[in-house]
């Protein structure tokens, strides 16, 4: 998993951020999910997304992977204009990783298929090579015992383990983790979170929606608070926390932190 | 998990609860078979009592005609077999056509919507005789197509009423693949075939199996329609040997042999639905 890390570090002036949202829209129907966002994540950084239950989280991770249209505005990957209708929408989402809340893994295959089936599919990548590499990413969380298990045998938080481990089989510029933990009893939520704090000091580009504010404090470099589908307020996770500008953070903050 | 204890005994409760479970089942055992009895023995007399029994034991019940029938019969069956095996191959391959046909989104794909929603509407409606009779007489009436065998035609009639009903059933088994497979597969960068070739359709297969083998037992006896077009299967080779012996036995020997045909997949259907159901549930007892 180390070469998932990039030699190179952030700092150099002339970098693009991986993923910049400029001006981006998302409507269904009259109702505005996202009315103009704008956002850029850099190289090796994470970013957390809060914000209530509605407020267009996963909206936004689903445009940023080109699963949803978009109504105005442009996304780009490292630099590149990915929402131009010309661009290859496949060739993009093979470059982007994502977790979603449930549902990832494909039941039909077992465990080492469901980490495989996009190198060989997508990446192109030999079935011995492809399956080598799976097993080695599911000995790095412990579960190469289960690479021929299916996926209903597993624990939820096992599933989501390899579900996060599918997602970076193929060595993504960015990985988008949408609520992973949320369907998951608390003692499993653990094991999950330990995972993506390994993938930050390995230095991966993460975009995560998240309702674990604590989580959100000690393993994102900035946190964005969503609301009406603007960004209310974002700056670097402790400060963030500690002291919220806007009255919607605070509000939201207190709401989250005291229930 | 937890590990057996080796110096556990079952203590004088569970002793006795196995005790209990094995008078019921010896119970249960002698009730079932009384009342098997009972039924084979009512039955009995009620259809030796009727007038005609003798007449129809000796129409339809001459083991000697049934002996000498056995072959034709047997030859025909051979044929039915045939068709069937084509019949379900053409079956799968267009019924999966037509059901993703019917599932693809987006306004250029309208006609070939609507022509596969229409082509399930028709044939669906018709009667199977009704298709074998304007494919079987018809289509070689226009002389487009070169002199083909009635069991050729047999085959193509079935394949186009029954993937009519298969591609309903692929359907209904697509649309049951929760919508967040899909995204995770586009999610990792498979394209929209791959995703309905290696994602979606083996999910909705599996859902649909029992509802498939059941339309392929009906598709088995299906197979003997043929006959009205002058195909020598199971069913024409009887009917040959009725008018030769003056004896219906000859239809209760195909009968039997479709039933020995079916029964294998019958029991399986029954087996691979009970397999599944035991799988999704977590209680093993209820
Ligand atoms: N396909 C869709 N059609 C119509 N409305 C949609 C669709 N997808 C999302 N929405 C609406 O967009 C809004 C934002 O949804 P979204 O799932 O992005 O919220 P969220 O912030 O992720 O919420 P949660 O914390 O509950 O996951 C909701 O009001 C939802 O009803
Ligand atoms: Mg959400």
């Amino acid at each position: 998993m180390s070469d998932a890390v990039d030699a190179v570090r952030p700092g150099r002036a002339a970098e693009p951020p991986v993923l910049e949202l400029q001006q981006v829209r998302c409507a269904f129907g009259d109702h505005v999910v996202l009315d103009g966002i704008d956002l850029a994540v850099a190289r090796h950084e994470v970013v957390a997304l809060i914000g209530a239950s509605g407020s267009g989280k996963s909206t936004l991770l689903r445009t940023a992977n080109l699963l949803e249209h978009i109504d105005d505005g442009r996304i780009l990957l490292t630099g590149e204009d990915v929402s131009d209708p010309r661009v290859d929408a496949d060739r993009v989402r093979a470059r982007i990783g994502a977790v979603f809340q449930q549902y990832n893994l494909f039941p039909h295959l077992n465990v080492l298929d469901n980490v495989t089936l996009a190198m060989r599919l997508v990446h192109r990548v030999p079935k011995g090579e492809a399956e080598r590499r799976g097993r080695e990413l599911l000995a790095t969380i412990g579960l190469e015992a289960k690479a021929g298990a299916f996926p209903d045998t597993l624990s939820g938080g096992q599933q989501q383990r390899v579900a996060i481990v599918r997602a970076i089989a193929s060595e993504p510029e960015l990985l988008l983790l949408d609520e992973i933990t949320s369907a998951l009893d608390p003692e499993l939520v653990g094991e999950v979170l330990a995972l993506v704090r390994t993938l930050k000091a390995q230095g991966a580009t993460i975009v995560m929606a998240t309702h674990e504010m604590p989580f959100a404090r000690d393993v994102a470099d900035r946190v964005v608070f969503l609301d009406g589908g603007r960004i209310v307020e974002e700056g670097p996770a402790r400060e963030f926390f500690r002291s919220p500008r806007e009255e919607r953070t605070k509000a939201f903050l207190a709401r989250v932190l005291s229930g | 998990m937890t590990e057996a204890t080796s110096d556990w005994r079952p203590s004088a409760l569970e002793l006795e609860r196995r005790a209990f479970r094995k008078r019921q089942t010896t119970r249960s055992v002698l009730v079932s078979l009384g009342s098997t009895a009972v039924v084979a023995v009512v039955l009995w007399i009620v259809v030796a009592g009727t007038p005609g029994a003798q007449a129809v034991r000796t129409s339809f019940f001459d083991l000697d005609v049934a002996i000498a029938a056995f072959p034709a019969v047997l030859e025909g069956l051979w044929l039915n077999l045939r068709v069937l095996f084509f019949a379900a191959i053409g079956v799968v391959i267009v019924a999966v056509v037509l059901a993703v046909a019917r599932t693809l989104r987006g306004p250029v794909f309208f006609p070939l919507r609507f022509l596969a929603a229409a082509y399930t509407d028709v044939f669906r409606g018709v009667p199977l005789l009704i298709v074998l009779y304007l494919v079987g007489f018809g289509l070689p009436g226009l002389g487009l197509f070169p002199r083909m065998d009635p069991a050729f035609w047999g085959t193509i009639a079935i394949v186009l009423v029954y993937s009519a009903y298969v591609a309903e059933v692929f359907r209904a088994g697509i649309e049951a693949v929760h919508p967040s497979q899909r995204l995770a597969a586009r999610a990792l960068g498979l394209d929209h075939g791959q995703t309905l070739r290696r994602v979606v359709l083996p999910q909705a297969v599996r859902k649909v199996t029992p509802a498939l083998m059941n339309d392929f037992v009906a598709m088995q006896k299906d197979v003997g329609l043929i006959s009205v077009l002058g195909a020598v299967d199971a069913v024409r080779a009887a009917q040959i040997e009725t008018a030769h012996f003056y004896n219906y036995t000859p239809y209760v020997v195909a009968g039997l042999l479709f039933i020995a045909l079916a029964w294998p997949t019958i029991r399986l259907t029954d087996w691979v639905t009970g397999r599944m159901r035991a799988r999704e549930q977590v209680g093993s007892i209820v």
